[in-house]
């Protein structure tokens, strides 16, 4: 972290630009949640019950999966989130298998711990077609490895956890292959019979519409995934025994059910989290006021621009500087191309979740890494510009008396433009596509849409991010295409 | 001492050797050409004297002191310059590659107009000439264009490295007309680097004749030419080459 101090500078430099300066005398709680219905609903279900309460609420919904809402909450971006025990251990801290005490003792070493329960267990379980199930007589785990010829097909995050398939097929000696498939699709591709078992979450609401039976775990190979808001310790303790009231108010079919109502019924998170804190009496909230949907794309676009134009302003004012001085030194030139190229290649994701202990959640973050990805288009096509100006014409310049600099910005500059502007409009257009991303820092933008259109498998959300962020990108090329026009003479353009 | 020479002067590109041992003196005012066969190193002889090429062994002098290889820009500025193919800028219109150096050097635009006027008359361009890109200009133009460049600032020394060796026979005619026009209005030390005999003769009132990186002749046209038949220029040149005859 220390080996980056410029990237704190850069950062503390943004956050002024970008306002966001001490805060309000009463701090408010920050609510994080991850990117499945069940987190937007015990998140907004906590936020609406503090508020009720009279607690001021900061909600950050969407943190895109476990480790960017764990490091949001321990460099203290967030306050809390709706967190599972089985996750923490075998994800987080990679330690299955280890009791609740040895549990809330590590997270007390990160400065977390745990609230509630809430009342449910939210298990990795094995979901078969019901009418299979049925003629077979398969009811568990263990009777699969009777028919070898069975279609498994699982979601990448349980194909690949430690605590998976792998583990699961050894722990039941299961002969069958498995295929990755997107989790929202599985359950329709086993009611049309193109696959037979995926794997499901205890609680998901999807279960209510097909015809799907939960196989026993007869081995006990699942770990307890029980739910919890995971806190930071320094959240006040006010706050802390108010959400004691919340503990064991939601037991499993409940949970389905409150989640069968966002991800099929169409209602927002909002509304449920209201009609069930009214139904509990627990509190009598309204949900909030959604805003329209031109509002939110309007909203949205705004922010995207934002955080794109920001990150290419801050990208050229480093790449151009960069390379016009390591124009002269091609060996530090090549090793500067490999570095942003090394960069480049980190997926954007990825990217993200390394900078958030270094600048938290937001949109410094995604501002930050949108900067990284603007670096090599631009320091590499200036520096092709350069180096692709004729000698003979850079011969001439000395040879007439005009100093390096001038020569670099009357003769070399002027002519790798073309090249040059080509770079920024490279590095503007893959910005504009990656800030969707920035969603899952909680930097908002047309990403927003799209992750929630993808989570609650809503083709109208998915386009409401991505048409616009479609336009943006043809605006772009547009405008470059009107800066060329005007800034280089006709016969010179690419 | 004329304001541009050369004292004892080597220089070789790895194991072959450009130039060996070279004095000269160029006569202010004169134009002289540099002339012989293609490697006898006449252009690596022109390149020295504004720095581009840098000796390994004695010094060029100009205007009385050697050159600073430090600081080379203002030399250089008192040193008109011209290249085969005009090299021009393609960015700039042709006024604005006129006028490129005035313009560094912070001339009032009045300045600027004023001289832009009189090379456009000695040089016959035309005002809508000016505003046009070197691509937009024939090859007579450009050269043209690139010359009066080269003389913008008043230079005392004007090096010309073949600037017309891309020119068809009937445009260099006209254009060598124009170069005498030129000198005779502002006469300046000229070095002129041509392997056309030719060429030379029409427009040299000094010549080096140069061949595999030593001088074989460096007289004036008038010495050079005292006996000799001056009807073939090619023939005479070859002539030349052929006695073994020491710098003069």
């Amino acid at each position: 972290m220390a080996s980056l101090p410029w990237l704190r500078v850069v950062g503390l430099l943004l956050a002024l630009c970008l306002g966001n300066g001490p805060v309000a005398a009463i701090e408010p709680v920050r609510v994080g949640s991850k990117t499945f219905t069940e987190s937007y609903l015990l998140a907004e279900i906590t936020a609406q019950f503090l508020e009720s309460r009279g607690i001021p609420v900061e909600r950050q919904a969407g943190l895109g999966g476990t480790l960017i809402a764990y490091e949001a909450l321990r460099k203290g971006s967030i306050d809390l989130y709706p967190e599972y025990t089985g996750t923490l251990s075998q994800a987080v801290l990679q330690q299955p298998g280890i009791s609740r005490s040895q549990l809330d003792a590590a997270l007390q070493q990160q400065g977390l711990r745990l609230l509630l329960p809430w009342g449910f267990n939210n298990s990795y379980a094995m979901a078969i077609n019901g009418a299979l199930a049925r003629s077979e007589n398969i009811s568990r785990v263990s009777d699969l490895a009777r028919y070898p010829a069975l279609d498994f097909g699982f979601s990448h995050e349980f194909l690949n956890r430690s605590d998976g398939w792998g583990a699961l097929s050894a722990a039941y000696q299961l002969p069958q292959q498995a295929v990755g498939i997107e989790h929202a699709l599985a359950y329709a591709a086993i009611a049309s019979g193109h696959l037979d078992v995926t794997d499901a979450y205890s609680t998901d609401g999807e279960l209510q519409v097909h015809d799907l039976v939960l196989l026993r775990d007869d081995r006990a190979f699942f770990p307890g995934y029980e739910a919890f808001l995971l806190a930071r310790n320094d959240l006040p303790v006010a706050v802390a025994e108010t959400l004691q009231l919340l503990a064991q108010r939601i037991d499993a079919p409940t949970m389905r059910a409150l989640n069968y109502r966002v991800s099929h019924s169409g209602e927002t998170p909002s509304a449920v989290a209201s009609d069930f804190l009214r139904d509990s009496a627990l509190a009598n909230t309204a949900p909030r006021v959604a805003p329209t949907r031109t509002e939110r794309i309007l909203g949205n676009t705004a922010v995207h621009l934002k955080l794109t134009g920001i990150a290419l302003l801050l990208g050229c004012a480093v790449a151009i500087p960069l390379a016009l001085l390591l124009a002269r030194f091609q060996r530090a030139a090549r090793a500067l191309l490999y570095l942003a190229g090394l960069i480049q290649t980190i997926p954007a994701l990825a990217l993200l979740a390394l900078m958030i202990p270094l600048v938290g959640l937001g949109e410094l973050t995604a501002i930050l890494a949108l900067f990284l990805y603007s670096l090599l288009p631009i320091v590499r096509n200036t520096l092709t510009g350069l180096f692709n100006v004729d000698p003979l014409l850079k011969q001439v310049a000395t040879g007439m008396g005009l100093t390096p600099t001038q020569q670099l910005l009357r003769v070399e500059l002027p002519l790798a433009m073309p090249t040059l502007l080509a770079g920024i409009k490279t590095a503007a257009i893959i910005s504009i596509g990656t800030a969707t991303l920035a969603a899952f820092v909680g930097a908002g933008g047309l990403g927003e849409p799209i992750i929630s259109g993808l989570n609650l498998n809503d083709h109208g959300l998915i386009l409401e991010g991505a048409i616009p962020a479609a336009l943006l990108a043809i605006a772009a090329e547009l405008l470059f295409e009107l800066i060329e026009r005007a800034t280089i003479p006709a016969h010179l353009r690419n | 001492m004329s304001s541009l020479s050369l004292q004892s002067v080597s220089k070789s590109y790895g194991h072959t050797t450009a130039l060996e041992d070279l004095t000269l003196e160029f006569p202010d005012g004169r134009i002289t050409a540099i002339i012989g066969p293609s490697g006898c190193g006449k252009s690596t002889l022109l390149k020295l004297c504004n720095g581009l090429v840098r000796p390994d062994q004695g010094e060029v002098w100009a205007f009385a002191e050697p050159l600073d290889y430090r600081e080379l820009a203002p030399v250089r500025r008192r040193m008109g310059y011209a290249v085969q193919g005009t090299g021009l800028f393609p960015h700039l219109t042709a006024r604005d590659n006129i006028s490129l150096l005035a313009t560094l050097e912070g001339w009032e635009s009045a300045a600027i107009e004023q001289r832009l006027t009189e090379l456009m008359s000695l040089a016959q361009l035309k005002a809508d000439e000016l505003q046009r890109y070197p691509h937009q200009l024939s090859g007579g133009q450009q050269q043209r264009v690139g010359l009066c460049r080269a003389m913008m600032l008043r230079p005392a020394i004007l090096l010309l490295d073949e600037p017309f060796a891309a020119i068809d026979p009937i445009t260099r005619i006209d254009i060598h007309e124009q170069l005498l026009v030129l000198h005779r209005a502002e006469p300046t030390t000229a070095l002129l680097v041509t392997h056309d005999m030719r060429e030379a003769l029409r427009l040299a009132d000094h010549l080096v004749i140069m061949d595999r990186g030593r001088v074989m002749h460096s007289a004036s046209k008038e010495e050079l030419l005292a006996g000799m038949d001056a009807e073939d220029p090619d023939r005479l040149l070859h002539t030349l080459l052929a006695q073994q005859e020491t710098c003069s």
